[in-house]
């Protein structure tokens, strides 16, 4: 008992200091918490690919009515903006090139009098398909302007409505808006870079300023060391993850769906499996410079490969089964499922179990790598 | 001012802010000083006395604020790029390149002074005899020790000659053998090539080989001139006490140290030297006050009794407050069993072994010394016995506990003051013990009351709230050795405690040392000063990784051939001791082939 | 002084080679240093190659038959001709919600009982069930969906209808790699150019080793040069590893000419090294130049370039840091390069631009790296 008292209070030691190291000056906390703001803004503003005013250039070679109609629809959508009129085909390749529009929509000659005439009447539309995202977007949205279109012609030329119409729902982001996925993934992303970096940065910086040797001449365990190393960090993590919760919420007024507590569970489990991963690089880093280079090149593929830029179900299988090591997938399916679709701690077990797996690996790794190489 | 002179500098001032945020301080002010063409010039003074700030105003690193400074005709400040032409400059921190090897760090510097291939091939073969460096020129400047860096550094700057030399503390952390060759060196220079030499040091030796000593303190010049004029202040005021048969010098030195009257004492060769204040000596023949009743005799000065003079009429130390340095708990009298035990201890890196079948014992309360030229094997016998290296073979046992077996309890019980400064440089003082007495399992009140007491001991108490990377590098030994000495170890560990230290401030810690011992604290110490091995009980000398001598000061001096009409100091002790055995090695090496 | 000429320029070219000898020596020594400048390229390249995509395939969406008609059974028999699509027919809402919590679905398309019956009556109704959270992928599957049940939809009559034409240029396949290649060059440009150079010259400050450095003939532009010239020669391995990759894995078309590649991306990678050298003047200290190389050169590359993200979806403001960014230029005329040809306005324009950053950064990186300590 006696044993263990000490051993909690030469723990809580260890953090407090670590705490102070990190916290101390002034221009040490901008950095922890400055990027973190600047980062989950900027992700928030400018990783959308959702269109917004897309620019766009007209070639009416009608000029009649029905053109007309169709145009105002495309306008109206407020999803598009015209940034020129044609006149001339040869003027489409220019603008396209130039990158400053991204569709031209060409209306042919005689295209009311053929729509009149019954006929199954072409509209061309030419994409800068350089972001095939982009251009796949904006091919999606003028497709269901043009069937509504064409329904409503349908109805005043007397054909009745279309036989199948489709309705179309969305669970857990009624508005499909892409910042609701962003934001929530960087709840898990953000919090995992810094907390990563830290725990990697904090012994190299104490061997670098040859402070690692008076902390290992004390009584304390390497053990208690590493675990003095680890909880700042998560603490740090957590808070940063706080910072993004707080604008997701109430910046960009995301509702959180599921419950605030499950959410901090299941981060932490994800932080913890961080630690593991960043006591390992900093057990073999020499210097500060090793330990941010390393920390740096394996950070690439964690978020990369974690479905947050692109969807693993996206992948080649080999790729997909390789992400399965990968803490951070699981730490971002988790927090969409427990912010976005309000799932329990019991539906997201199947995230859960890995990061514990992976956490069990990492740690007596890193407990392994200090052992040979320091004491 | 004469055309004669390489450098010279009139009222020059500088002042900068130690950190971001903290307030001017005035690092020079209305300094004056010239360095003589073909000669050596020597800087002294204690810590932030801007020694090195002046050095770097020369070599046109930073601009003064008022002044003018003219290095070889030319304004530094102005033009730095033909001063930076036409010298050398070793700073004191010299940043080598780790990942590069000993050799490729000497070309690299050869390369940029453009030093022809033959005059290369000369000077190189010159330089590794002085470092004693030869062996390991494909080492990377990364894996060797401190002093060999240092010394490293040292042939990287004189790769060349250039026509002015500007050298910060040179020989911080190098062995005498290496100091000695350096010294030859750049004499030779001076002498061949009629090269000009500014040097700052800490060693009064080195400056009373020098042409002419300037003293600084807090930015001002205290005294400058010849050596001979320096020593000369002294002269009349200085003695040697021989102590009472069976009393260490130590004590008695300490005793006299404490006294008012006498400016300064430290041991030396068995005996005490003993500077007295002016008032304190007799215009007669006797004895000075402090001194009556000893057995006392006149000496001749030495610069450095000059050069105490003159520190100790502007500073103002009690030695005393140092030596008050009690502890709580009352520890068994010296002498009553062994605390560190070392037998057939070895360590190997590879095929290199760097501790070859060491033994040793410490007993409890001693002061042992552990010496050696760079590269012995010291740092890694130290690091040994601190548990902070696994040894290869052998036992390892410190205050009762097998190192082996439980390295935790053995920690608890020593204390540990690393070459380097070691603690958390943003943290302040308090902040610092808080944690490091929290490592060592104390907390509450036990905590309070012994932070209270070691800033006490320590003079700690001002500096409270500054953070330890910002205290001058006084305080920050202050600050390493009260925080060492929070959980009241039975052994302190000392790695090299007064290297780049001024004078007055190596008094001061030796004085805490030997009070420490007094209350029972064994110290284990490793040191360049050889003259600081006369403090200790005993010593032990160490040459690649072997034991070569082991003993009491007076012990060692006999052993490298001390006669009683040719007394040795520890230095000479020291040299002679390890070029004995050198030349065995290589004497049975050639025999062998 | 004329004689001096010749000589000058000689201690020149000895310092710059020792420089540049000491600073090879320590990049191919520093195993962290070859892992950021060679391993991550190739992790990047593989990564971007093989690993990421925007593109939709196999889209599982569970199929709810309430209506087991031949009719439902033909819609669905439809849909599975589709390559993107895969529907998986389930028998009650129950189920295909649990599906749906589980992920292993993006939709769930609900064929009500009345189906048939009403589709005869020409007015049927199906109910598509998006899972919103990922919602690029939920509007790709709506897209799908909507074309998969076109040709059941239609009915042949004399009504005119409007039929889209579309037509995609540069990007004929229509596939996310070829975008994301390019991009690839900025992103490893960037991480080689600024921030690797950022770090190992603000180490040099912090570590002290260039105040004995300084106190020598070296002058702070051969400082910089030595620097420059072996990081901007990892920087054309990296680039040569993804124009290869580029053009032989992933045979992304190269439309434009190799030279002009080649000419924009060494005026980038000054740009970088610029970049890189000013951070680590500015900072002088590791830690800290590496936070702020990653704040204002890699993220930026990443999120503001346009190259994941079109700049032009962004809120004005942010499209306005955007375009003050050379990576912007410099994607932009690597796209068009790429995919659409030599576009020679637009390549002279970005490519003066670029011209200009490189000297203004590299020029105040020069005033910045000044002979002082302390």
């Amino acid at each position: 008992m006696n044993a263990l008292l000490a051993f909690l209070l030469r723990v809580a030691n260890l953090c407090r200091k670590e705490l102070k190291v990190i916290l101390k000056d002034p221009a040490g906390r901008i950095v922890l918490f400055a990027p973190v703001l600047v980062q989950s803004l900027m992700f928030g503003y400018a990783a959308t690919l959702d269109l917004r005013e897309a620019p766009y250039a007209l070639l009416d070679a009608d000029h009649g009515q029905a053109a007309v109609r169709l145009v105002a629809r495309i306008e109206s959508s407020g999803v598009f903006r015209r940034v020129a009129t044609l006149r001339n085909e040869h003027d489409i390749a220019p603008l396209v090139d130039a990158g400053d529009v991204l569709f031209v929509v060409a209306i042919p000659p005689r295209f009311e009098q053929r729509l009149a005439a019954g006929e199954a009447t072409p509209v061309q539309l030419i994409l800068d398909a350089r972001n095939s995202v982009t251009a796949g977007t904006a091919a999606g949205y003028l497709g269901q302007i043009v069937a509504r279109f064409n329904a409503d012609w349908r109805a005043e030329h007397g054909g009745g409505g279309m036989p199948l119409t489709l309705d179309v729902r969305s669970w857990y982001n009624p508005n499909l808006e892409t910042r609701w996925f962003m934001m929530t993934s960087m709840i898990a992303v953000l919090s995992m870079l810094q907390t990563l970096m830290l725990t990697a940065l904090s012994v190299a910086r104490e061997r670098e300023q040859g402070t690692f040797d008076q902390l290992l001449v004390t009584p304390c365990t390497p053990a208690e060391i590493m675990i003095g190393k680890s909880i700042p960090s998560i603490l740090v993590g957590l808070t940063q993850a706080s910072l993004v919760l707080l604008i997701a919420t109430y910046w960009f007024g995301i509702p959180l769906a599921g419950s605030l507590i499950e959410l901090y569970v299941a981060l932490c489990i994800f932080m913890v499996a961080c630690v593991g991963i960043g006591l390992a690089i900093s057990a073999m880093a020499a210097n500060m410079q090793q330990a941010m280079l390393y920390t740096f090149v394996l950070m690439m593929p964690l978020v990369l490969l974690s479905g947050m830029t692109t969807p693993i179900a996206n992948m080649p299988v080999p790729m997909q089964w390789l992400t399965r090591i990968n803490p951070t997938r699981y730490a971002i399916d988790m927090v969409h499922r427990v912010y976005l679709e309000g799932a329990g701690l019991g539906t997201v077990l199947g995230d859960i179990l890995p990061l514990l797996a992976i956490a069990v690996v990492t740690l007596p790794l890193a407990a392994w790598l200090f052992r040979n190489r320091l004491v | 001012m004469s055309d004669t002179d390489a450098l010279v500098a009139r009222g020059i001032g500088k002042s900068f802010a130690a950190a971001k945020g903290s307030p001017e301080v005035l690092a020079l002010d209305e300094v004056s000083i010239e360095v003589g063409t073909g000669a050596i010039s020597a800087l002294v003074g204690p810590d932030g006395a801007g020694k090195t700030t002046l050095l770097r105003l020369a070599a046109g690193l930073m601009v003064a604020d008022a002044g003018t400074m003219i290095v070889l005709g030319i304004d530094p400040a102005r033009d730095p790029q033909a001063v930076q032409d036409r010298i050398s400059y070793m700073p004191q921190r010299f940043g080598l390149y780790d990942d590069l090897s000993v050799q490729e760090n000497l070309d690299l510097y050869a390369d940029l002074h453009g030093v022809s291939r033959e005059a290369r091939r000369t000077r190189y073969t010159r330089l590794m005899e002085m470092t004693d460096l030869g062996r390991f020129t494909a080492r990377p400047a990364g894996k060797l020790s401190g002093g060999m860096k240092q010394k490293l550094g040292l042939a990287c700057t004189l790769v060349r000659s250039p026509e002015l030399l500007l050298l910060d503390e040179p020989t911080v952390g190098v062995d005498p053998l290496s100091r000695r060759e350096l010294w030859d060196i750049v004499e030779q220079l001076v002498r061949e090539e009629n090269l000009s030499v500014l040097v700052s040091t800490s060693y009064m030796d080195e400056a009373a080989r020098c042409a002419r000593v300037t003293i600084l303190h807090e930015g001002r010049v205290l005294a400058a001139g010849t050596p001979e004029s320096i020593r000369g202040t002294a002269a009349g005021l200085c003695f040697a006490v021989t102590p009472p048969a069976g009393q260490a010098a130590r004590h008695v030195q300490a005793a006299l140290l404490d006294d008012c009257g006498i400016v300064d004492a430290v041991p030396r060769g068995g005996r005490v030297r003993v500077v007295c204040t002016k008032e304190a000596t007799a215009r007669d023949d006797s004895l000075p006050a402090p001194l009556a009743g000893k057995d006392a005799a006149a000496v001749e000065p030495s610069l450095e009794d000059g050069v105490m003079l003159a520190l100790r009429a502007k500073v103002h130390r009690d030695f005393a407050t140092a030596a008050a340095v009690g502890t709580s708990t009352a520890r068994p009298p010296k002498g009553d069993g062994k605390v560190i035990e070392v037998t057939d201890l070895v360590r190997r890196f590879g095929d290199f072994t760097a501790v070859d079948r060491t033994s040793f014992s410490v007993d409890r309360g001693e002061i042992f010394g552990l010496l050696g030229p760079n590269g012995a094997g010291k740092t890694t016998t130290f690091r040994m016995l601190c548990g902070l290296l696994p040894a290869s073979s052998g036992s390892l046992r410190v205050a009762g506990y097998d190192l082996r077996r439980a390295r935790a309890r053995a920690r608890q019980e020593i204390g540990y003051v690393s070459q380097k400064f070691a603690l958390y440089g943003n943290l302040s003082v308090d902040e610092n013990l808080t944690f490091f007495g929290g490592a060592y399992g104390l907390h509450g009140a036990r905590l309070r009351d012994r932070m209270a007491s070691v800033k006490a001991q320590f003079d700690l108490d001002a500096a409270a709230r500054t953070p330890a990377g910002q205290l001058p590098g006084g305080f920050r030994q202050r600050l390493a050795m009260a925080a060492a000495l929070l959980h009241e170890p039975e052994i302190l560990f000392l790695d090299e405690p007064t290297s780049g230290a001024d004078p007055l401030a190596r008094r001061e810690f030796w004085r805490r040392i030997t009070a420490l011992a007094e209350g029972g604290t064994t110290a284990v110490v490793t040191t360049h000063f050889m003259e600081e091995a006369e403090y200790c009980d005993r010593v032990v000398i160490q040459d690649e990784g072997k034991v070569l001598a082991l003993g009491t000061p007076a012990d060692i001096r006999r052993q490298a051939g001390e006669r009683p009409q040719a007394q040795l100091d520890m230095e000479q002790a020291f040299i002679a001791i390890v070029q004995q055995h050198r030349k065995a090695e290589r004497g049975s090496g050639q025999a062998a082939a | 002084m004329n004689a001096a000429g010749p000589d000058r320029r000689g201690a020149f070219l000895r310092r710059l080679a020792a420089l540049v000898r000491k600073e090879v020596k320590q990049l191919l020594r520093d195993r962290s240093n070859l892992m950021m400048g060679i391993a991550l390229p190739v992790v990047l390249i593989l990564i971007f190659g093989y690993g990421l995509s925007f593109d939709v395939k196999n889209a599982p969406l569970a199929v709810v038959m309430e209506d087991t008609s031949p009719a439902a059974n033909d819609l669905v028999a439809g849909m599975r001709l589709s390559p993107y699509l895969d529907p998986r027919p389930v028998h009650d809402m129950p189920q295909a919600e649990r599906l749906m919590l589980d992920r292993e679905v993006n939709g769930i398309l609900r064929i009500p009982p009345d189906f048939s019956r009403r589709l005869t009556l020409g007015d049927a109704h199906l109910q598509l069930i998006l899972h919103g959270a990922d919602a690029n992928t939920a509007r790709t599957v709506q897209g799908y969906v909507q074309s998969a049940l076109q040709a059941a939809g239609t009915r042949e009559d004399s009504i005119g209808s409007v039929r889209l034409e579309q037509r995609l240029w540069f990007n004929e396949a229509n596939t996310s790699t070829w975008f994301l290649v390019p991009g690839l060059v900025v992103l490893i440009t960037t991480l080689v150019g600024a921030f690797l150079t950022a770090l190992v010259m603000a180490r040099e400050w912090e570590r002290g080793t260039l105040e004995a450095l300084f106190v020598t003939p070296v002058r702070p532009v051969e400082i910089l040069l030595a620097k420059i010239i072996p990081y901007f020669g990892v920087g054309l391995i990296g680039l040569a590893m993804c124009l290869l990759a580029a053009r032989f894995l992933f045979r992304v078309p190269i439309e434009g000419s190799l030279l002009l590649i080649l000419l924009v991306s060494v005026f980038y990678l000054f740009v970088a090294l610029g970049i890189g050298l000013l951070i680590s003047a500015v900072t002088k200290n590791q830690f800290t130049a590496s936070q702020v190389a990653l704040i204002v050169s890699f993220m930026p590359a990443l999120m503001l370039s346009g190259f994941i993200y079109d700049l032009r979806n962004m809120p004005l403001v942010v499209q306005g840091v955007g375009r003050a960014l050379p990576a912007t230029y410099f994607l932009q005329t690597l796209k068009s390069l790429f995919l659409a040809g030599n576009l020679w306005p637009m390549v002279l324009k970005n490519c003066a631009i670029l011209l200009g950053y490189a000297v203004v950064l590299l020029a105040a990186a020069r005033a910045k790296t000044r002979k002082r300590v302390g």
